[in-house]
């Protein structure tokens, strides 16, 4: 069995994996990184979005192999070692964007990327646009999307401290 | 204890570990030397199995065991069990055939399980199975409600003539038919409740365990309702006793209903688990999913309103088809009958209502209870109803309503079709949602869309549902074969911190948050005090879990209930603490008080007292502060309000798009408005997917086309609109937190208000209804089929 090495959250890793192992499959039973989800089998629900080398991916669609080398970073390695939580994780927790939290470590990481890549600010209607990938069937996205609105001023350092959600 | 009490948006506490990837769902669970099981199903609707060779999976790498149907019959293990029985109208009972846990001789629909590979990886397993051979005598199929009631149609269960189910009734016809000879005018209308498939983003997954030293089974498994899996699987599958059986909810991904019933699976990984002495794992693909979890809605409807010259509403006549699938799925007989049937009166003074329901068998995937189950189906029906007959008086669709709605001082109201309404005030919410949603300038607006050349309609649906289930001796008399109470512990500790321990389970509905600020505000401790557990039948005396919107209204009065218990016992300890009588002390703010001093002992003193009795009144009362209630509901609930959509078509596509969005709702008192508000959301997005994208579709061979998330159409986040929520609330008179519930009130309120709208957009196009899912393709054809006409207009 190929033996693929890589780095994930920050820490070397390695395991023996068969050829056809996804690496959504690496992280949940190798690595035991069980906030990585699984929420179909056609790659349409974004449950294991991850990030490699910087930009989101479907873990579910994606090789093991296939990450050797790379930097894996999944929802587990997002909070600052003392605990301090990424402003989107913060967001998602202020504004009720999540319920049961199955599709949230995916929708998180798809959101951190999302407004990575768009320095200059995303309307409302332009995050429900880049939120195609992901799917919720909780929250019907109304405060997933008030709240990566209210992260992406964060992390554009726009404000220094996440807007609270109106009572 | 303001700011985090009754009706503070309190932040969830559970949040902490879902945004950190620290949930532990079922399939995030690894027991040491744990198995993985595969499931082989079937890829026909309806077949005979001839034969069924094994022997290349039984020596394939890493299999350890290979079982099919024959091998759980050869162990004496049971069919799965119904829990619910109704009468035909001639009294006897409906055709309860068996549901084999692996299928024997037959199988029945596409996905029916036939045999299950135990191997040492996932891999392992998926590669044997492919080398399980089933030999298959294909049988003519009957997927949907009109083929299995063709006359000659293939009987999905030899014995079942007609695939007829059950044939029931409820009101009074001879009413119903005087009302209709004498009516000014009837509306009539003819409606299918799509069938819908509900897709909880967790997939269904279950890990059995057994120890050969104590002979306990345990089962982790994605459940809403734990201690009801133990006892259906236990005593009717298994024969596994309850006091060597536990299961464990753990953290679940919604369940939408869906996570309630008792599965094969359930069934397969634990009896395995006994057999191969390991734990056995297994979890669903999402294909699986599609072709093996419950399926929900699914009725074909005549429906009829008499009224007179004023537009009143006289009596309504509803004759519906109902398909229960290929086998009877643990609720599935109850929802098309009294939860769907009962609601039929809405919010309006009806005298009269007659309603037949056909319950048919099919070679289906089994159908049950949905988010709202039976309401949305009856909410649908009557509020589609009510615009046509809007539409046949010449009648607004407000005022058509205004005149229909049973009066605000009309409470308690008895109903034609069993139910009381303790509460509810249905103008309140009305013209609270027509301000919201500026229904009256929505004219306006309709002509600014039009000059951008798009379609423009509003819609509007005044409903009403019933939860809050349910009073056992009721539901009993109705063939429950269960009681509906709910259970709370409440155990608080020597030092005064108070755990929790409730029978309703929480998969997204934020419990340990609103159950902490119901306790905290009872027990005037802060919210970090207490502690919520749920969801492991090992720790909690015994539950019926979540669903039907119940869990605040029974299984909260439940915790009041118990809280009342504790109090009363401290009231005792702390009388003998302050040396005053028990009547004299009074429980405020966290502080038993002598009426009129200063003289108190906090709970803290108390419980320490209760658990160092050393200064006690042992002779009198035990040590400890520790109570059960079980609280069994006086009446259902009744929450209702309006729902307002605006939608704007694409003549040239057909496209939709939901542009507002209102709803106004009565779910009785609120504990926490942003819960709250966030479940009413969730709820009308899944209405709206109803009504606009979702349906499952089996062709004639019953094949399942919408069987993946590339083919059934889940909503994204930008085919839906921002939700506005508010409230408009009347107390519940029988529970005594005045609460009525709110998980579905968005599922079942929104579907008619975005098909009226849709309606409303095309009403140029002689559109007087339209089935769900109201697609561009539908909307396309009926716009280009009108074009020339319009054109020549």
């Amino acid at each position: 069995m190929p033996k693929v090495s890589l780095t994930v959250n920050g820490k070397p890793a390695s395991a023996e994996v068969e050829n056809r192992t996804l690496l959504v499959e690496l992280l949940r039973e190798h690595l035991r990184l069980t906030g990585t989800h699984v929420g179909c089998d056609t790659s349409q629900c974004g449950a294991c979005v991850v990030h490699v080398n910087g930009a989101s991916v479907k873990a579910c669609t994606m090789l093991a192999v296939q990450a050797e080398g790379a930097d894996v970073l999944t929802i587990e390695g997002l909070a600052a070692p003392d605990g301090t939580l990424h402003p989107m994780q913060e967001a998602f927790r202020e504004y009720h964007a999540l319920q049961c939290g199955f599709c949230t470590p995916g929708m998180v990481m798809s959101a951190i990327d999302l407004v990575q890549r768009n320095p200059q600010g995303l309307s409302d209607r332009e995050i429900r646009e880049g939120l195609e990938g992901n799917l919720c069937r909780c929250t019907g996205y109304h405060n997933i999307v008030r709240a990566i609105a209210a992260a992406q001023q964060v992390m554009h350092g726009r404000v220094k401290e996440l807007p609270r959600a109106a009572e | 204890m303001g700011f985090e009490g009754i009706g503070a948006s309190v932040r969830r506490r559970e949040d902490l570990r879902f945004i950190s990837g620290r949930g532990n769902y079922t399939d995030d669970i690894n027991r040491p030397g744990q198995l993985h099981a595969v499931i082989i199903r079937s890829p026909h609707a309806h077949a005979r199995i001839k034969g069924i060779d094994t022997a290349a999976a039984k020596s394939a790498p890493g299999v350890v065991a290979v079982f099919v149907g024959e091998d759980l019959a050869a162990d004496n293990i049971g069919t799965l069990p119904c829990g619910w029985q109704v009468k035909n109208k001639d009294g006897s009972p409906m055709a309860e055939p068996p549901h084999p846990v692996l299928a024997l001789g037959k199988v029945r629909h596409v996905g029916d399980p036939v045999a299950v590979v135990i191997a040492e990886t996932k891999g392992a397993a998926r590669d044997a199975a492919e080398l399980v051979a089933v030999d298959y005598e294909v049988l003519p199929a009957v997927p949907t409600l009109e083929a299995a009631l063709k006359p000659g149609a293939a009987l999905v269960h030899d014995g079942v003539a007609g695939n007829v189910c059950y044939d029931w009734h409820l009101g009074d016809k001879d009413a119903v038919d005087a009302a209709f000879a004498k009516a000014h005018k009837v509306a009539r209308l003819e409606l299918v409740n799509n069938r819908l498939i509900p897709n909880a983003m967790e997939p269904r997954a279950a890990v059995g365990e057994f120890d050969p030293m104590s002979g306990d089974y345990t089962l982790y498994t994605t459940s809403q309702n734990p201690h009801v899996i133990r006892l259906l699987m236990g005593a009717f599958v298994l024969h596994i006793p309850e006091h060597k059986l536990r299961v464990v909810a753990p953290d679940v991904g919604g369940g939408f209903g869906s996570k309630i019933y008792h599965y094969a699976e359930e069934a397969i990984v634990t009896w395995a688990a006994g057999k191969v002495k390991r734990p056995v794992k297994w979890t669903a693909e999402r294909t699986e999913s599609f072709m093996s979890d419950a399926h929900g809605r699914d009725h074909i409807t005549v429906a009829e309103m008499a009224m007179d010259r004023d537009g009143k509403f006289l009596a309504l006549r509803v004759r519906t088809r109902a398909n229960m699938g290929a086998y009877l799925s643990t609720f599935a007989p109850c929802v098309p009958t009294y939860l769907y049937a009962t609601l039929l009166a809405g919010v309006y003074a009806t005298p009269a209502i007659y309603a037949e329901v056909k319950a048919v068998f099919t070679n289906s995937v089994p159908v049950d209870a949905y988010r709202g189950a039976g309401r949305p189906e009856a909410t649908f029906l009557l509020e589609r109803l009510v615009d046509i007959c809007a539409l046949e008086m010449g009648l607004d669709r407000v005022e058509i309503r205004r005149r229909n709605f049973i009066p605000s001082n009309a409470f308690p109201y008895q109903t034609p079709v069993a139910l009381q309404y303790d509460s509810g005030d249905y103008h309140a919410t009305l013209e609270a949602c027509l301000k919201a949603a500026d229904w009256a300038g929505f004219e306006a607006r309709r002509a600014e869309a039009k000059k951008r050349g798009r379609l423009r309609g509003i819609g509007i649906s005044t409903y009403i549902e019933a939860c809050g289930i349910a009073p056992s001796a009721v539901v009993g008399s109705l063939g429950a074969r269960a009681g509906l109470y709910e259970v709370a512990n409440i155990r608080v500790n020597p030092t005064g911190s108070i755990t929790v321990f409730t029978g309703t389970h929480s998969h997204g509905q934020g419990h340990e948050t609103t159950f902490a600020q119901l306790i905290a505000d009872r027990f005037g401790v802060p919210m970090s005090q207490v502690e919520i557990v749920h969801g492991d039948t090992a720790k909690i005396p015994f539950g019926m879990g979540t669903y039907g919107s119940r869990s605040i209204a029974v299984g909260g009065s439940a915790m009041v209930k118990a809280a009342e218990k504790i109090i009363a016992k401290g009231k005792r300890i702390a009388a003998h603490l302050l040396e005053a009588s028990a009547d004299d002390i009074e429980f405020k703010d966290g502080k038993f008080q002598v009426a009129g001093t200063d003289r108190a002992k906090t709970l803290a003193d108390v419980s320490l007292a209760a658990y160092v009795p050393h200064n006690y009144p042992i002779e009198e009362l035990e040590p400890g502060l520790e109570e059960t209630a079980f609280y069994d509901p006086k009446n259902f609930t009744f929450p209702a309000g309006c729902h307002i959509c605006e939608v704007e078509i694409d003549p040239e596509t057909g496209a939709v798009q939901v542009v507002n969005f209102t709803a106004v709702d009565d779910v009785g008192r609120v504990i926490n408005p942003m819960i709250v508000e966030g479940q009413v959301q969730g709820g009308v997005a899944q209405g709206i997917g109803q009504a606009l994208l979702e349906t499952c579709v089996y062709d004639e061979n019953g094949q399942l086309l919408s069987g993946s998330m590339m083919d059934y159409t889940m909503p994204r986040a930008d085919d839906l609109p921002d939700i506005k929520v508010g409230t408009a609330i009347t107390l519940c008179t029988h529970n005594p937190l005045g609460v009525k519930g709110c998980g579905e009130v968005g599922a079942i309120g929104s579907p008619p208000a975005v098909i009226g709208a849709v309606v409303d957009a095309l009403k140029d196009y002689g559109v007087r209804h339209l089935d769900m899912p109201a697609t561009p393709c539908k909307l396309w054809q009926i716009i280009n089929a009108n074009r020339p006409r319009m054109a020549a207009e």
